[in-house]
């Protein structure tokens, strides 16, 4: 039988405000527990919630960038239940008039399919607690600091067909919600959760199959590894005869398997109605307005601009987008060095390589644009190589100076003075006679060793393209 | 509609409250009345009538995004039946 497997995710973005949605604490992350947990936020008697200005705003913004329907009449509702995490008993959410509604993303995959992703909604709410069931007697330990951090919750619609595309949706909405400026999007610290539905049923079948929740997986790969052993758990329990159960299941990474965590209550367990406390919230058009001319340029614009503009690929225009701070670097690069296509390939092997390799953001590169655009033209102009530019970039990255700086300090200036390179050739010839031979008996693949001893006779500094051209010339004589 | 003894239980279960067994059928009565009373109301034609999110006729008002609350947990903890490490300690809780 062919299965189809059907994915909707619910994110969960922090919001980048000072303070909670509903109060004056500050959500700065990894306080001392429950010094940032005010009367509002641990529910005590007589409090009442008083809705942050930022946090409406930004739920906005996110639904101006997806081209959604932003409300101008949104409600806030109590979604009751008890857990000691949320001590009032209930948590304040939306549920029949989110702020958001109808939006859509394009995603593309890696063969270059792109994909339209449907935003059933996004809604406001208010973040938990946190509950530590270490070691304390037989008992949990709560820190409310968390409670209360206002969160943007963002439900697709179940569009996505595999876990490749649901992580495309995934990091499409990541990079996004980073653009804008709403949310830090680190997903260590639990700025940006992601909870998957994940269902299956046989390919032309109308109806979908039963849903499992898969709760909180914390990384991309994670949600690709995930709902992969989520599906083949339910294509073998259907195909043995079972049936799949709507749950909620938890992943666990070590064991690369999902269990259950338990029953979903039914969705009329929490008895939403609307929070007497908060009156409707009422935005206008003219709001709207001003929201919407605050929008950066969009990644999906940027690309289409960088495709244009600099003449790069989709594929590199697409990941030099991803993030606001590296497009920018990019750019800044690509201006200063007038050489846009070797800046966006620095970009995506050392540049990127290395960032990666000592966990560093862009924005805290050591090698700043204008270093690397000062590296570029040294070899646009023919000063260096592009071997010896990684020489060159690693010492810049070690804090020895800009490229001038290092070019000269290290004596790394190409050779491009042909009677000198033509002496090297000489030299190298001479000193291999019995290749040479071989190579005009028609051995031409030995052209490659004479090339390297010629390098390596110029310590790397001989310019290489005229070596070849020499070289050529030489042992064809 | 009238509730019963099961339903009555799961109520009181949802909201966490203890109540006697003999006591059900009375609850079950009057939560059942109030049931009754809303299927009265609901026999109103509401049609041009819009859904009423708050009694109030007024919209919320937004406040600046401003820290304006600093620590006072040594107040707050000194009220908590138990607390340890600036956790609050309650009955084991597990998934």
């Amino acid at each position: 039988m062919q299965w189809e497997v059907v994915i909707g995710l619910e994110i969960h973005a922090q919001l980048m405000t000072n303070s909670k949605i509903f109060s004056g604490a500050s959500i700065a992350y990894g306080a001392e527990p429950n010094t940032q947990a005010c009367a509002v936020d641990l529910g005590l008697p007589g409090v009442l919630p008083v809705l942050n200005t930022e946090a409406v705003r930004m739920a906005a913004k996110f639904g101006l960038a997806i081209g959604a329907n932003v409300s101008r009449h949104s409600v806030f509702a109590r979604k009751n239940y008890f857990y000691p995490d949320l001590p009032k008993g209930y948590q304040i959410s939306q549920m029949e008039l989110p702020i958001v509604e109808a939006g859509k993303l394009e995603i593309e995959l890696k063969d270059g399919t792109k994909k339209i992703i449907g935003v059933t909604r996004a809604h406001l709410e208010e973040d938990a607690g946190k509950s530590l069931h270490e070691d304390y007697h037989g008992m949990t330990g709560i820190d409310l600091n968390r409670a209360g951090t206002p969160l943007l919750e963002i439900v697709s619609e179940p569009d996505m067909r595999s876990a490749e595309e649901a992580v495309a949706y995934m990091r499409k909405i990541h990079s996004l919600v980073q653009y804008i400026g709403i949310c830090d999007g680190n997903m260590a610290e639990g700025s940006f959760r992601c909870d998957a539905n994940v269902s299956v049923r046989p390919k032309g079948q109308a109806e979908y199959g039963t849903r499992a929740e898969l709760k909180n997986i914390n990384s991309f790969k994670f949600v690709e590894k995930a709902i992969n052993i989520e599906v083949e758990r339910q294509i073998d329990l259907i195909e043995d005869g079972g049936k799949v159960v709507q749950e909620t299941r938890l992943y666990d990474a070590d064991k690369n398997e999902t269990r259950s965590m338990r029953s979903k209550e039914e969705a009329n367990d929490y008895r939403y109605f609307p929070d007497p406390d908060l009156l409707p919230v009422v935005l206008d058009d003219e709001y709207l307005q001003a929201v919407k001319d605050t929008l950066p340029e969009l990644p999906d614009v940027k690309r289409d601009r960088f495709i244009e503009q600099y003449g790069l690929s989709s594929v590199d225009a697409g990941i030099l987008t991803v993030s606001r701070e590296a497009a920018d670097y990019f750019e800044k690069v690509a201006e200063l060095s007038a050489a846009a296509k070797l800046a966006a390939n620095w970009m995506m092997g050392e540049v990127s390589a290395s960032l990666n390799k000592n966990d560093l953001d862009i924005k805290d590169c050591p090698v700043s644009a204008e270093m690397l655009a000062g590296m570029l033209k040294r070899i646009e102009d023919n000063t260096i190589s592009g071997k010896i530019a990684k020489e060159v970039f690693e010492a810049m990255w070690a804090g020895d100076g800009d490229a001038d700086t290092v070019i000269d300090k290290k004596g790394l200036k190409q050779i491009t003075d042909s009677s000198a390179i033509e002496a090297l050739v000489d030299q190298v010839i001479a000193n291999n006679p019995v290749q040479a031979a071989e190579f005009k008996a028609g051995k031409e693949q030995l052209m490659g060793f004479f090339v390297g001893q010629i390098m390596k006779a110029s310590q790397g500094k001989a310019n290489p393209a005229q070596v070849n051209q020499l070289l050529k010339k030489k042992l064809s004589e | 509609m009238s509730l019963d003894a099961e339903q009555v239980k799961k109520i009181a279960h949802l909201a966490r409250l203890e109540i006697n067994e003999a006591d059900i059928p009375s609850y079950a009565g009057t939560l059942s009345n109030i049931l009754e009373l809303v299927d009265q109301m609901s026999a109103v034609n509401t049609d041009d009538v819009e859904p009423m999110a708050h009694p109030m006729d007024a919209n919320q008002r937004l406040r600046a995004d401003v820290v304006t609350e600093n620590n006072q947990r040594e107040k707050f903890q000194a009220i908590a039946p138990k607390t340890e490490d600036g956790l609050y300690l309650v009955p084991q809780v597990i998934e």
